[in-house]
């Protein structure tokens, strides 16, 4: 009879289909390299910023006697300095770190709901998965807020693509398109995780007899916090 | 049909070492970025600064894809083929604000 796709050998050796190569399935691989393929492109965009900075005169004098110009590109911890609620008070880097912890928790109760599916434990990969997408929209809503007193501005006329209160034109553009790159995957990140979340409360993965989607997404949001910790860094500490 | 299977699962109880050892990492990585914010606030910028935040930034990804992506317990040809092409990046990141240099000197 004719070999088909169909029929699985499992005494077969590795190379000839018997089971996964590397102790991963299929989908959990591909997830692996698609990741590395978005590590590259943003590795590209945070490295254009390194570029485009060294590119620009840096500020010399102290913290204290910073004003925002044109001329040289302005030191983070004094564009970002605002946090909700808390007007007029000089607060720098306290939101962004407020949504780094937001992030990295969203990520703890992403591993406890993987933790939860090897278990079949249905109940707690509802409860965990919930607790991470409230997490990932959470952070969503920190963003908008974020872009939105960054382009509504502190009075100097405030941020669009061409132009900026707080330095050069290219500070700006790079924030819109760094924040904003990684904003678009948390947003698809949520969409993946509710995806998951549904699935599980209908009872699809407890049918499987696996969680392994989970597993997947799981992959995924853990980077897409990854990320968030290097644009953490480089666009907010250095 | 279904709901028979359903009755069938049997669900594992959690394992409290592996619970722990989650929320450590975990408290790592608010460590970790607590000491961040530390040295943003205590020291003036330059390149020892910036060196300390990048090694601080390895010491979290190390945490975040080892533990939470569980790249440590994988395979040795898979963690090189995802470690190994990363060194794209290095070196891009050298060119590039090398680069960036000599238009800084080219313009001003």
């Amino acid at each position: 009879m004719s070999a088909t796709a169909t029929t699985i050998d499992t005494g077969k050796s590795v190379w000839d289909g018997g089971q996964p190569p590397l102790k991963a399935s299929y989908g959990k691989l591909m997830m692996w390299f698609f990741l590395l393929s978005d590590a590259f492109t943003f590795s590209a965009l945070l490295i254009t910023y390194g570029m485009i900075r060294f590119a620009h005169p840096a500020y010399s004098g102290t913290v204290e006697g910073f004003t925002f110009s044109q001329e040289y590109w302005p030191i983070p911890e004094k564009v970002f300095e605002a946090v909700p609620f808390l007007h007029g008070i000089s607060l720098p880097l306290v939101f962004v770190g407020i949504m780094t912890f937001i992030l990295i928790m969203s990520s703890v109760t992403m591993v406890l709901a993987v933790e939860a599916g090897h278990r079949m434990d249905k109940k707690s990969v509802e409860k965990w998965m919930l607790w991470t997408i409230i997490g990932g929209l959470t952070f969503l809503g920190c963003q908008a807020w974020e872009w939105s007193h960054f382009i509504t501005g502190t009075g100097g006329g405030g941020a669009s693509l061409s132009w900026n209160e707080y330095g050069p034109p290219d500070f700006a553009a790079l924030f819109f398109f760094i924040t904003g790159f990684h904003g678009t995957h948390v947003f698809s990140g949520v969409l993946l995780n509710f995806l998951i979340y549904y699935n599980t409360i209908t009872g699809v993965y407890e049918r499987r007899g696996h969680y392994e989607m989970v597993e997947k997404v799981g992959l995924y949001w853990h980077f897409v916090d990854l990320v968030w910790v290097f644009v953490f860094t480089f666009f907010y500490l250095v | 049909m279904h709901t028979e299977e359903t009755a069938q699962v049997h669900v594992v109880p959690a394992d409290k070492e592996k619970i722990k050892k989650i929320w450590m990492t975990a408290g790592i990585l608010g460590l970790v970025t607590a000491i961040e914010f530390v040295f943003a606030f205590t020291m003036a910028a330059g390149v020892l600064r910036t060196s300390i935040f990048v090694g601080l930034t390895i010491v979290k990804a190390f945490y975040i894809v080892g533990e939470f992506m569980h790249l440590k317990h994988e395979r040795k040809v898979l963690i090189w083929s995802i470690l190994i092409p990363m060194i794209f990046v290095v070196w891009m990141l050298i060119a590039f604000v090398y680069e960036g240099a000599s238009v800084f000197e080219a313009r001003f």
